[in-house]
């Protein structure tokens, strides 16, 4: 693996010029989609539901939606984003001929869908305390966290948009992988209720540690045990950002 | 003094040896042609010479610098102009250049200059606020080549600048191109032009097949490979074979591609009369670097 430099942040900077420019084009998706879904399902089918673990369902799910809309910026923005970036447009190639080099490119994609990310978590967050769901000032950990969720799923995405071959590829990525994630990592409901076998899987899901951490700091309930929720993440973090360098590499410079 | 130099340069894709054993040498300040048909291996080869794409096997050194380890160097100092039209559809005119001049780590304010710069010089001044999808074929090329320009670069490495251009545009970029040669800026320049490249070029190699089958100045390989003049006679289907038995006999040097017949290296044309009917089937004209090109890559299509 070759490192990147300091030079990302020029990647990072151009997807941040775009994004501001064309921003209303996203503002929908990502501010108010997570708002539906949290009133949706926190007040509609939190009527039904009652207590669960002793909150109100709608403060149950809240910290799951900002972890899930938190993986889905990052994950919309490295696999859409990114793969039209490369083949339709062209952008890398006419950056990888200026004094940056494939790795610079990726790790500036990888961190601006963390920053994707990292938006994403604050704007739910501030809804999330406006519906008065936020229970101790651990919470302004959360945008943090979000960052480096974003870091991990835009690696796992740029992976694999590293080696798919049409735009096409990503419905399996989003229906074999992101959906599953959204339903079975505890943001709807306590992994308890779930058949063990089906408990241990969702362990798997890189998403399962983030919404127990993110539920953890907007509760103020913070326990030792969470520290293994983090290193998860910042060990799949690690080998994903790792192994998405070089597989990029393979596909840019043949 | 040699500013690009390429030895044992090789590059295989799966079952295609795109380069075989490239050996080449650009001069300071020289305009170095690289010409051969689609497929002949030249933007292999200048992919691999710009750092994109790694040789299969051999050396490149830019300005003394080995390309394996000083690839940033070497990109910080060329000027690449793809055929591709890679311009950022996301940003406008002038923010392409900017944005571009960010990657050279060049400073707002030089950058915004930079690119007013590059926008006159090209002609597209009123255009910088448009977006890319705005632009006609021409204007992105030349948007392409003022992008090219915005890191002040001694090389620039130019694939197939003209191609899709009206003449106006074509003459254009060509008097830039010759303006900035004698500023000093070295050009490699990739083309199936062979106008382009007998007006721009100091020296040629002719690349086919992945092999770089001859090199030298426009003229030089005029007069090595066809000589000053060549005859161009047509001949009717009847003729043809009895015309081309009478040169072969006198030991022409000739070339027939169905009923036109060319004659290289004829110092007079006293050798050629007498050999057909009618005079007006005989057409004399100065030779040019397409029938090197013919000479050298064959009439049939490469690909």
């Amino acid at each position: 693996m070759k490192p990147f430099s300091w030079r990302f942040i020029r990647v990072w900077q151009r997807n941040r010029d775009v994004f501001f420019k064309l921003w209303h084009s996203e503002a929908p998706g990502f501010v108010a989609e997570p708002i539906i879904i949290l009133l949706a399902m926190g007040l509609g089918l939190g009527a039904y539901v009652g207590m669960v673990d002793g909150q109100k369902y709608i403060e149950f799910i809240a910290p799951g939606i900002i972890a899930s809309y938190a993986m889905f910026s990052a994950s919309f923005e490295c696999t859409y984003g990114s793969f039209v970036r490369m083949e339709y447009q062209k952008t890398y190639d006419a950056i990888i001929a200026t004094p940056l080099n494939v790795e610079d490119v990726i790790a500036g994609e990888i961190f601006w869908g963390a920053t994707r990310s990292f938006m994403t978590g604050i704007v739910i967050l501030v809804i999330a305390a406006a519906f008065q769901l936020v229970h101790s000032p651990w919470a302004v950990v959360i945008p943090v966290l979000a960052f480096l969720e974003g870091i991990m799923f835009a690696s796992i995405a740029m992976l694999f948009t590293s080696v798919v071959p049409s735009i096409y590829s990503f419905n399996y990525y989003f229906t074999l992988f992101i959906t599953p994630m959204f339903f079975f990592s505890g943001v709807f409901f306590p992994l308890s209720s779930f058949p063990e076998t089906v408990q241990t899987l969702s362990w798997i899901a890189p998403l399962t540690p983030v919404v127990h951490l993110t539920r953890a700091l907007i509760n103020g309930e913070l326990y030792p045990n969470l520290l293994w929720a983090l290193a998860l993440i910042i060990v799949l973090t690690a080998l994903f950002f790792s192994i998405s360098l070089v597989t990029m590499r393979r596909r840019l410079t043949i | 003094m040699t500013i690009i130099k390429t030895q044992n340069l090789i590059k295989k894709f799966k079952d295609l040896l795109a380069v075989d054993d490239a050996n080449l040498e650009v001069e300071k300040g020289e305009c170095f042609g690289l010409l051969g048909p689609n497929g002949a291996g030249k933007t292999s080869l200048i992919r691999m010479i710009t750092a994109v794409s790694p040789p299969t096997k051999g050396d490149i050194w830019v300005l003394g610098n080995d390309l394996k380890t000083h690839a940033r160097q070497v990109k910080a100092i060329l000027g690449v102009v793809p055929q591709q039209d890679n311009l950022d559809p996301d940003l406008t005119v002038l923010q392409n250049l900017t944005t571009f001049a960010r990657y050279f780590n060049i400073p707002k304010n030089e950058a915004l200059r930079r690119s007013m710069e590059v926008l006159s010089l090209f002609q597209l001044v009123d255009k910088r606020n448009s977006h890319i999808r705005e632009l006609s074929g021409g204007m992105k090329r030349r948007l392409l080549l003022a992008r090219g320009l915005i890191n002040i670069p001694k090389i620039m490495i130019l694939d197939e600048p003209t191609i899709g251009l009206d003449p106006q545009a074509k003459y254009l970029v060509w008097h830039k191109l010759t303006e900035l040669k004698s500023q000093g800026v070295t050009q490699l320049l990739c083309t199936q032009n062979m106008e382009e490249a007998t007006v721009l070029c100091d020296r040629a190699a002719i690349m086919h097949q992945g092999r770089i089958l001859s090199l030298g100045t426009p003229k030089g390989l005029i007069s090595r490979y066809v000589g000053n003049e060549v005859w161009e006679i047509e001949v009717s289907s009847g003729e043809r074979d009895e015309v081309v038995k009478q040169f072969e006999s006198r030991g022409l040097d000739f070339e027939a591609a169905g009923n036109k017949i060319h004659v290289f290296h004829v110092e007079a044309n006293e050798s050629l009369k007498g050999l057909v009917n009618f005079p007006e089937q005989l057409r004399q004209r100065p030779a040019t670097l397409e029938d090197v090109f013919f000479r050298l890559t064959g009439r049939s299509l490469a690909e």
